[in-house]
């Protein structure tokens, strides 16, 4: 246990209490709640859990803020969809998918560290949101690869497909289909990765990474290369990035500028970060979990509330269901001021 | 007293190179898009663009230079300052429509007027309630404000609702001059004219009056204008709401320019305005000037030549840039 | 013993988690020039940034002329009457010479007289008077950063390491400047590792080692007791520039 979580525990009773019950509602999402809504929760939670773990390598770690993270995400996604469409659904095309998306992240990600973070950690916020405007931009411009605007929906290897039956019986009543093979995919890689970024910031590299944001003169006059270190944990963040949306990818069988791109999505990213906890990346499991259910429920009772309020002004509007971004703004800048630590830093203290 | 030797140090030198890219960079556009007449609408629509961008830029790249703020809400101030507009539109209707001069002059300066007065309020209001508790962490400056930003674009949404909304130039503004074969919207010409000015009028604050040299002398280092006796605060709190009215004037002349509104305009300027700051050196007005017409430039010429490509240009812009100096054209000299 | 104007006492300073100065007591008593020596990390700069109010004391009580600026804005603290002199110089590199002086005039002219005494002092600045300050030597800025601090009286003059990276002519001008500065009734408060150059100015002196004051004195009794120099600075001092 003690390796599995690179001696980082949750120190916290009721913490570890909470990511237990998350692991296990996790673990058997499929049987605990049936049904294809709570699955597809069940799935978004793990891929958020990964993106919003590398995401935290980042801000909380690293201190830098990055705008560019569902541009990595992003690519991870098109990776898996062009490769899918231009040559089948098999496993040795989505590899090369998987490759490729990666190798273009991390160059990508190494030009912009290498760009920006020699001169002024700030650089790095403007450029990532320059860059990632651009790419988005170009993403759907370029339609004749990624399907522009409308994005594109492609088949996944055979085993993964919703017709696909493990088993000839149901197990306790569950058919093993496809589509649950496919969320144990998704379910084991996340965990992985997650363990992964939990092994990499409790390394020495990890601990390197804390010192530069305490004081990254202090780490300088030290002997460690800033830039160099911060270039690479921007590195590892943008390849774990492009791996959560590989696996986005693969569950929704459909990848378009709304599902990877877009700004609301980094709003999210930085929301689970904030409420979870900056710098702990049980954080980030609180955070994706939590948030993720919010979403699924508060926006239908937005709309209840905005029918209810109908007739008085100005409230219907601000309670109509595409105002969502209104209150997770709101909620994004009260958490930075009253709530830094997020939830983990209540429950250790 | 012991005599010493004076050397005479070496004349200060104008920094060119960055100006002269300038009118080299339209040069090398010409056989590019092969036609003088077009070369010439690109070129003005450019810098008609420039300018606007300009005053955009300005105010938060002194707000940056004087107190290490970085304000990624400052999009928020030009989408609300176009916005403000509409409370001059709806009412003085008949005068944008009007074919008198003097009543469409005076349309346009009370949108301005609305504009930049509101603008200026919120940049108070902005300064105090968010940027003031977040002072001296990046961190956390980058996210508040940032918030900041999708809250207001949000509300711009619930007060005028989601659609776009169409707006008209008065009537003396539409139309262009034709200049041979080339066709040069009047309206472009009036932004490029008000630009300057502004920018005029900027240069003689700064070179020429004593808040001017306070405003340069804290962009450079800050805690010695304090040591001094000046209460540098007061001073960046003017800056801020000068600089938020700016963009509010910019967000106005944006929105006639492209005579639609959408809340997210000010979300994709401030992409671009980042860009200009970054190139022309974080604090440096001279530099935001130069990087505004590049950016200007290199948008409308890349936007008629490989179209798809317009937003992606200017990022390559600002890599070759920083290869070239790290800093930016025109680094402030940081203590 | 005259009036005292600046007064320490138990002055701690914390800059982020580090705790630099451990109770400072000093005394810079009226018109005389006041030397505060010690190794590099002893907590020289920081006591004049704290007297400045750039760092703020986390305890003690810092009074200046009866008055207590502890806890006083630095702008509040520069207007009663103090001037600084920090040590990287504080110059505007892309003012010119001129600007850097009328900034630091507070009316926005500067008197006549005074300036004429100034470039007496230092003449370098009159002939560069209108060039930016960026393109001046390491000595002239030096001599720049002192005349905006002389440029208008003020009560009381805090510079820190003036001949820090000087070639030793100019060391020899920067001598004799503050001796006229003396002679003319200043009081300064200053910072030094040139022992040669301390010896020469000081009248009283103060000696800190790891952010407290261990000895306190006058400079002719410290230049006179070789042992005692040996025991408080170090055998370094005296080749240190």
């Amino acid at each position: 246990m003690n390796s599995l979580l690179s001696g980082d525990f949750p120190r916290s009773r009721l913490l570890a209490a909470i990511l237990l019950a998350i692991l296990f509602g996790l673990a058997f999402a499929p049987f605990l709640f049936p049904g294809a809504q709570p699955l597809n929760v069940a799935a978004k939670i793990c891929v958020f859990v990964v993106l919003v773990a590398s995401y935290d390598l980042l801000l909380g770690y690293t201190g830098i803020v990055s705008f560019a993270h569902t541009m990595f995400y992003g690519i991870g996604g098109y990776g898996v969809s062009i490769a899918l469409y231009s040559f089948g659904p098999e496993w040795g095309p989505m590899a090369l998918g998987i490759i490729a998306a990666l190798a273009v992240s991390v160059v990508l990600a190494l030009m912009i560290g290498l760009l920006s973070l020699r001169v002024r950690a700030i650089f790095f916020a403007m450029i990532t949101l320059a860059v990632a405007s651009a790419f988005a931009v170009l993403a759907s411009q370029l339609s004749w690869l990624t399907g522009g605007e409308d994005g594109r929906s492609y088949r996944v290897p055979e085993v993964l497909r919703p017709g696909f039956r493990l088993l000839e019986e149901p197990l306790f009543g569950v058919a093993i289909t496809g589509k649950i093979l496919s969320y144990y995919l998704v379910f084991s890689v996340a965990l992985v990765l997650f363990l992964l970024a939990l092994r990499i910031v409790n390394s020495p590299f990890g601990r390197v990474l804390q010192a530069i944001r305490e004081n990254d003169f202090r780490a300088e006059a030290l002997g460690y290369r800033v830039v160099v270190y911060r270039s690479i944990a921007t590195c590892l963040s943008a390849g774990m990035a492009t791996l959560a949306g590989v696996l986005m990818a693969l569950w929704l069988r459909y990848t378009g500028p709304d599902t990877t791109l877009s700004f609301a999505i980094m709003i999210d990213i930085l929301l689970m970060v904030v409420i979870g906890g900056m710098g702990t990346l049980y954080g980030a499991v609180i955070g994706a979990a939590l948030f993720t259910l919010a979403q699924n429920y508060l926006q239908v009772l937005m709309a209840q509330v905005s029918e209810a309020t109908a007739g008085i002004p100005l409230l219907p509007q601000l309670f109509h269901p595409d105002r969502w971004l209104l209150w997770l703004g709101v909620l994004f800048v009260l958490s930075v001021y009253f709530f830094p630590t997020g939830i983990v830093g209540r429950l250790r203290r | 007293m012991t005599a010493v030797a004076v050397t005479l140090p070496p004349k200060p030198k104008v920094d060119w190179v960055p100006l002269a890219i300038v009118p080299v960079l339209a040069l090398i556009a010409l056989p590019l898009v092969g036609s003088f007449s077009t070369w010439v609408t690109l070129t003005v629509a450019a810098l008609a663009m420039g300018m606007m961008i300009f005053l955009m830029a300005s105010g938060l790249t002194l707000v940056f230079g004087l107190m290490d703020v970085i304000n990624f809400g400052h999009g928020v101030f030009i989408s609300i300052g176009a916005y403000l507009a509409l409370l001059v539109l709806g009412p003085m209707a008949a005068w944008v429509a009007s074919d008198s001069v003097i009543e469409n002059v005076i349309v346009l300066l009370a949108c301005i007027g609305v504009a930049m007065a509101g603008t200026g309020a919120l940049g108070w209001a902005f300064e105090r309630v968010v940027v003031r508790p977040v002072y001296g962490q990046h961190l956390k400056q980058i996210l508040i404000t940032m918030g900041g930003l999708i809250v207001a674009e949000q509300m711009i949404h619930v007060v005028w609702g989601a659609s776009p909304i169409p707006i008209s130039l008065p009537t003396t503004f539409r139309g262009a001059f034709v200049v041979g074969e080339a066709a040069v919207e009047r309206y472009r010409v009036i932004a490029v004219v008000l630009g300057l000015l502004v920018f005029a009028a900027m240069y003689l604050v700064l070179n020429r009056t004593r808040i001017g040299l306070l405003i340069r002398a804290g962009v450079e280092n800050a805690e010695m204008v304090e040591a001094l006796g000046y209460r540098i605060r007061r001073l960046f709190v003017g800056v801020f709401i000068v600089g938020s009215g700016l963009a509010g004037l910019g967000g106005v002349m944006w929105a006639f320019y492209r005579q639609t509104l959408t809340a997210g305009m000010g979300m994709e300027v401030n992409v671009l305005i980042f860009i200009v700051i970054i190139v022309g050196g974080l604090g440096s007005i001279g530099g935001c000037f130069i990087g505004s017409l590049l950016v200007a430039l290199i948008a409308n010429y890349t936007g008629f030549l490989v179209p798809k490509l317009a937003l992606v240009s200017n990022i390559l812009l600002m890599v070759i840039v920083l290869l070239w100096r790290p800093q930016g054209l025109y680094p402030v000299a940081k203590r | 013993m005259s009036e005292v104007l600046l007064r320490l006492e138990g002055v701690h300073t914390h800059i982020g988690r580090y705790h630099i100065l451990h109770g400072v007591d000093l005394l810079v008593p009226r018109g005389e020039l006041t030397m505060l020596l010690g190794r590099n990390g002893a907590g020289k700069s920081t006591t004049l940034r704290t007297i400045m109010g750039l760092w703020k004391a986390s305890e003690g009580r810092i009074s200046f002329g009866g008055q207590d600026i502890t806890a006083a804005a630095t702008p509040d603290i520069a207007q009663a009457g103090i001037a600084y002199v920090p040590e990287n110089m504080g110059i505007f590199a892309d003012l010119t010479v001129r600007e850097n002086l009328i900034l630091a005039a507070r009316r926005g002219e500067i008197d006549p007289a005074r300036l004429r005494w100034v470039f007496g002092l230092f003449p370098a600045l009159e002939t560069f008077w209108s060039l930016a300050a960026g393109v001046l030597s390491g000595g002239q800025k030096q001599m720049l950063a002192i005349a905006r601090a002389i440029i208008e009286p003020r009560e009381l003059l805090l510079v820190d390491e003036p001949t820090k990276g000087l070639a030793p002519a100019i060391i020899m001008n920067m001598i004799s400047a503050f001796r006229e500065l003396k002679a003319a009734g200043e009081t300064i408060l200053l910072v030094e590792q040139n022992f040669t150059a301390a010896k020469m100015l000081g009248d009283g002196v103060a000696i800190m080692d790891d952010g407290r004051i261990v000895h306190a004195g006058t400079m002719a009794e410290l230049a006179e007791d070789a042992g005692l120099q040996q025991r408080l600075l170090g055998p370094s001092m005296d080749t240190h520039q």
